[in-house]
């Protein structure tokens, strides 16, 4: 492209300008990128949940248990496929800083209603038949470096006088669906039940159900809640995407706060490069007017404002993505488990791409069209 | 031959008839030409003089394409620019007129050959075609060894060639120069002058120059003085006339 000399010319002329506009648009959309993957990890649990499968909870609140025996009456309402319960574990291993979601499983229905976590079948058979059996997500066996076989201990106090819970690693499960969890550790309701204070037997903390049809959800979760009413354990049954979306809330409005953050970004970054790009068209107006007055169009010069803005644009964003590229999967690992997995995707990537090149046509339209509209004769006299 | 009653019936190269222009300042109206008329024929060297605010620039603009008369017309080579539109004006500049300000007006980001060819870009030469032509008018101007100079690395005079090369490597109709020899020293504006007597005599371009200076106004075929908004044709005086009359 023979204007390619002029473009970069004009650009590189102030280096220590073009770096800091650089650099600014390198750390907003690296920022821009962070953010946009710190709001997919949380509303992810929303995205991947299953379609077919309800949550039932004590109406109370997640942390308040319900009797095991509302499992049979639950499988009695027509629709209702399979239905497992779990428990909150929480215990500690090793250290508090290396946090993971522990859930006492129910071995018998656990395979029929999380079909996407697959343990393989002698594994499996192997967890079944040992009470102090555990299954572990294969991300999170990878994070501590366990295998198959190794005895995993866990400090737990909140049943009971603290105390030390011993595990056999017997399987690994792997999760179907592309950045779905696996960083969590299941336990036997077995071992639970014996170890636990009476007045915690027989409790289970929810209930995960897989229907026939993802259309009976609303008829079976209204069944379920008034089959509970006015009982000493009432519930509340909510889709599996309801119920991910409400845990993620309970951190606060993560989307409101995210989109906030978000938005100051957007708006500063297009105030910094629009203000640089009208400064930098100032400082050439007589320029401008020479090009003008030898025969360069109005839009030929609009042209040369949004190309320098969008080349700024360019490199800044390919360079926040690259760091981000670079940075994310190193921040995800000292995460310890706090958060769920970020996972940057292509489609992000390319979108914070769009988002820089949007920037930077908007930030140098305005000086644009002020270039544009400069009138030769006066712009000359002002030499 | 130039002329300025507007008599003239023969089809000169730049014909200027009834040319008016009008400012509004402060809600006040200011007439800086009035009732215009001039002939320029091919290879003609006019200067126009006059004192600060007599609409000298005024006139170089409107001659240019750069301004809009209020009334009356400019005819270029057959071709009417009063009633052009913007961008039919713009493109009549790239092909008729070559631009010579006294701030020379170079891009300082770009060599002086990057400089020389802006002009071509704009037409459909090939990169090869472009460097001829580039090489070419750099060579006219005794700028071939500079090609590659950045502005800040020239002298004034120097700059000022490389804006005269810039203004001739599209081969246009006729030069218009605003103080080409203002910003410089005697040495350097002779040797400008020099330089635009070649391109007249040596390569038949027509220009049209405005200066404060008799001495380079004295260099032109003729010196038209503008006097209230009117072309005045001013006495043929030699160089030498003037020099003498300076020294008295």
């Amino acid at each position: 492209m023979k204007f390619r000399k002029l473009i970069l010319a004009n650009l590189f002329r102030k280096k220590i300008r073009l770096i800091l506009t650089v650099g600014s648009f390198t750390v907003a959309l690296f920022l821009f990128t962070f953010l946009a993957v710190v709001r997919g990890a949380f509303s992810r649990g929303t995205e991947l949940a299953g379609a077919d499968r309800l949550v039932v909870i004590n109406r109370i609140g997640l942390i308040n248990s319900m009797p095991i025996a509302y499992g049979d009456r639950i499988r009695q309402i027509p629709g209702v496929k399979f239905a497992t319960h779990n428990n909150w574990f929480g215990g500690v291993y090793q250290d508090e800083k290396n946090f993971f979601p522990q859930f006492v499983i129910d071995p018998e229905n656990q395979r029929q209603v999380m079909t996407e976590m697959r343990v393989p079948d002698d594994q499996w058979k192997t967890f079944v038949g040992d009470r102090q059996g555990a299954i572990a997500g294969r991300g999170l066996a990878k994070r501590f470096g366990w295998k198959v076989g190794d005895r995993i201990p866990l400090q737990n106090a909140l049943y009971g006088p603290t105390k030390t819970w011993e595990f056999n690693l017997d399987g690994i499960y792997t999760n179907d669906k592309e950045g779905g969890d696996e960083s969590q550790f299941w336990l036997q309701w077995d071992y639970f039940y014996e170890n636990v204070p009476d007045v915690i037997k027989g409790q289970v903390g929810w209930w995960v159900l897989k229907l026939d049809s993802p259309d009976d959800a609303v008829r079976v979760g209204k069944a379920i809640d008034e089959k509970f009413a006015n009982s000493s354990y009432e519930t509340k049954t909510e889709t599996e995407s309801a119920f991910a979306a409400g845990f993620a809330k309970q951190l606060g409005n993560i989307q409101l706060l995210i989109t906030t953050i978000g938005s100051v970004v957007f708006f500063t970054l297009l105030l910094v490069t629009g203000n640089t790009m009208a400064i930098s068209i100032r400082e050439r107006t007589s320029e401008l007017a020479v090009l003008k007055a030898i025969g360069f169009s109005d839009r030929f010069v609009l042209f040369f404002v949004l190309a320098e803005s969008l080349v700024i644009a360019l490199i800044g964003g390919l360079l926040g993505l690259g760091l981000a590229i670079l940075a994310i999967p190193a921040v995800g690992a000292n995460l310890n488990g706090l958060m769920p997995p970020l996972l940057l995707s292509p489609i992000l990537l390319g979108l914070g791409l769009a988002f820089a090149l949007f920037v930077g046509v908007v930030s140098g339209l305005l000086p644009g069209i002020a270039a544009m509209r400069l009138r030769v004769v006066n712009a000359l006299r002002r030499v | 031959m130039v002329r300025v009653d507007g008599s003239s019936d023969a089809q000169s190269l730049i014909r200027v008839r009834g040319l008016n222009k009008t400012y509004s300042r402060g809600g006040e109206k200011i007439q800086v030409l009035q009732g215009l008329n001039l002939d320029v024929d091919k290879g003609d060297f006019v200067a126009f003089m006059g004192p600060s605010g007599s609409g000298k620039t005024t006139l170089l603009n409107l001659l240019g394409g750069l301004d809009v008369p209020s009334a009356g017309s400019i005819t270029v080579a057959g071709d009417e620019i009063t009633h052009m539109s913007g961008s039919k004006l713009t493109q009549w500049r790239a092909r008729h007129v070559g631009f010579i300000f006294q701030m020379y007006n170079l891009i300082p980001v770009l060599t002086a050959y990057q400089n020389v060819e802006l002009p071509l870009l704009l037409t459909k030469l090939s990169g090869s075609d472009r460097r001829k032509h580039v090489e070419t008018a750099l060579a006219v101007v005794g700028l071939a060894d500079r090609m590659h100079h950045y502005p800040r690395q020239l002298s004034g005079g120097q700059e000022q060639r490389v804006t005269i090369a810039r203004a001739i490597v599209s081969d246009p109709t006729f030069l218009l120069c605003d103080e080409p020899t203002g910003d410089l020293d005697r040495k350097s504006a002779d040797e400008i002058m020099a330089l635009i007597e070649e391109l007249v005599g040596k390569y038949g371009k027509t220009v049209l120059m405005v200066t404060h200076d008799p001495l380079v106004a004295a260099r032109a075929h003729t010196t038209l003085h503008l006097d209230k908004g009117v072309l005045v044709e001013g006495k043929a005086s030699s160089r030498e006339s003037v020099l003498a009359g300076g020294a008295a």
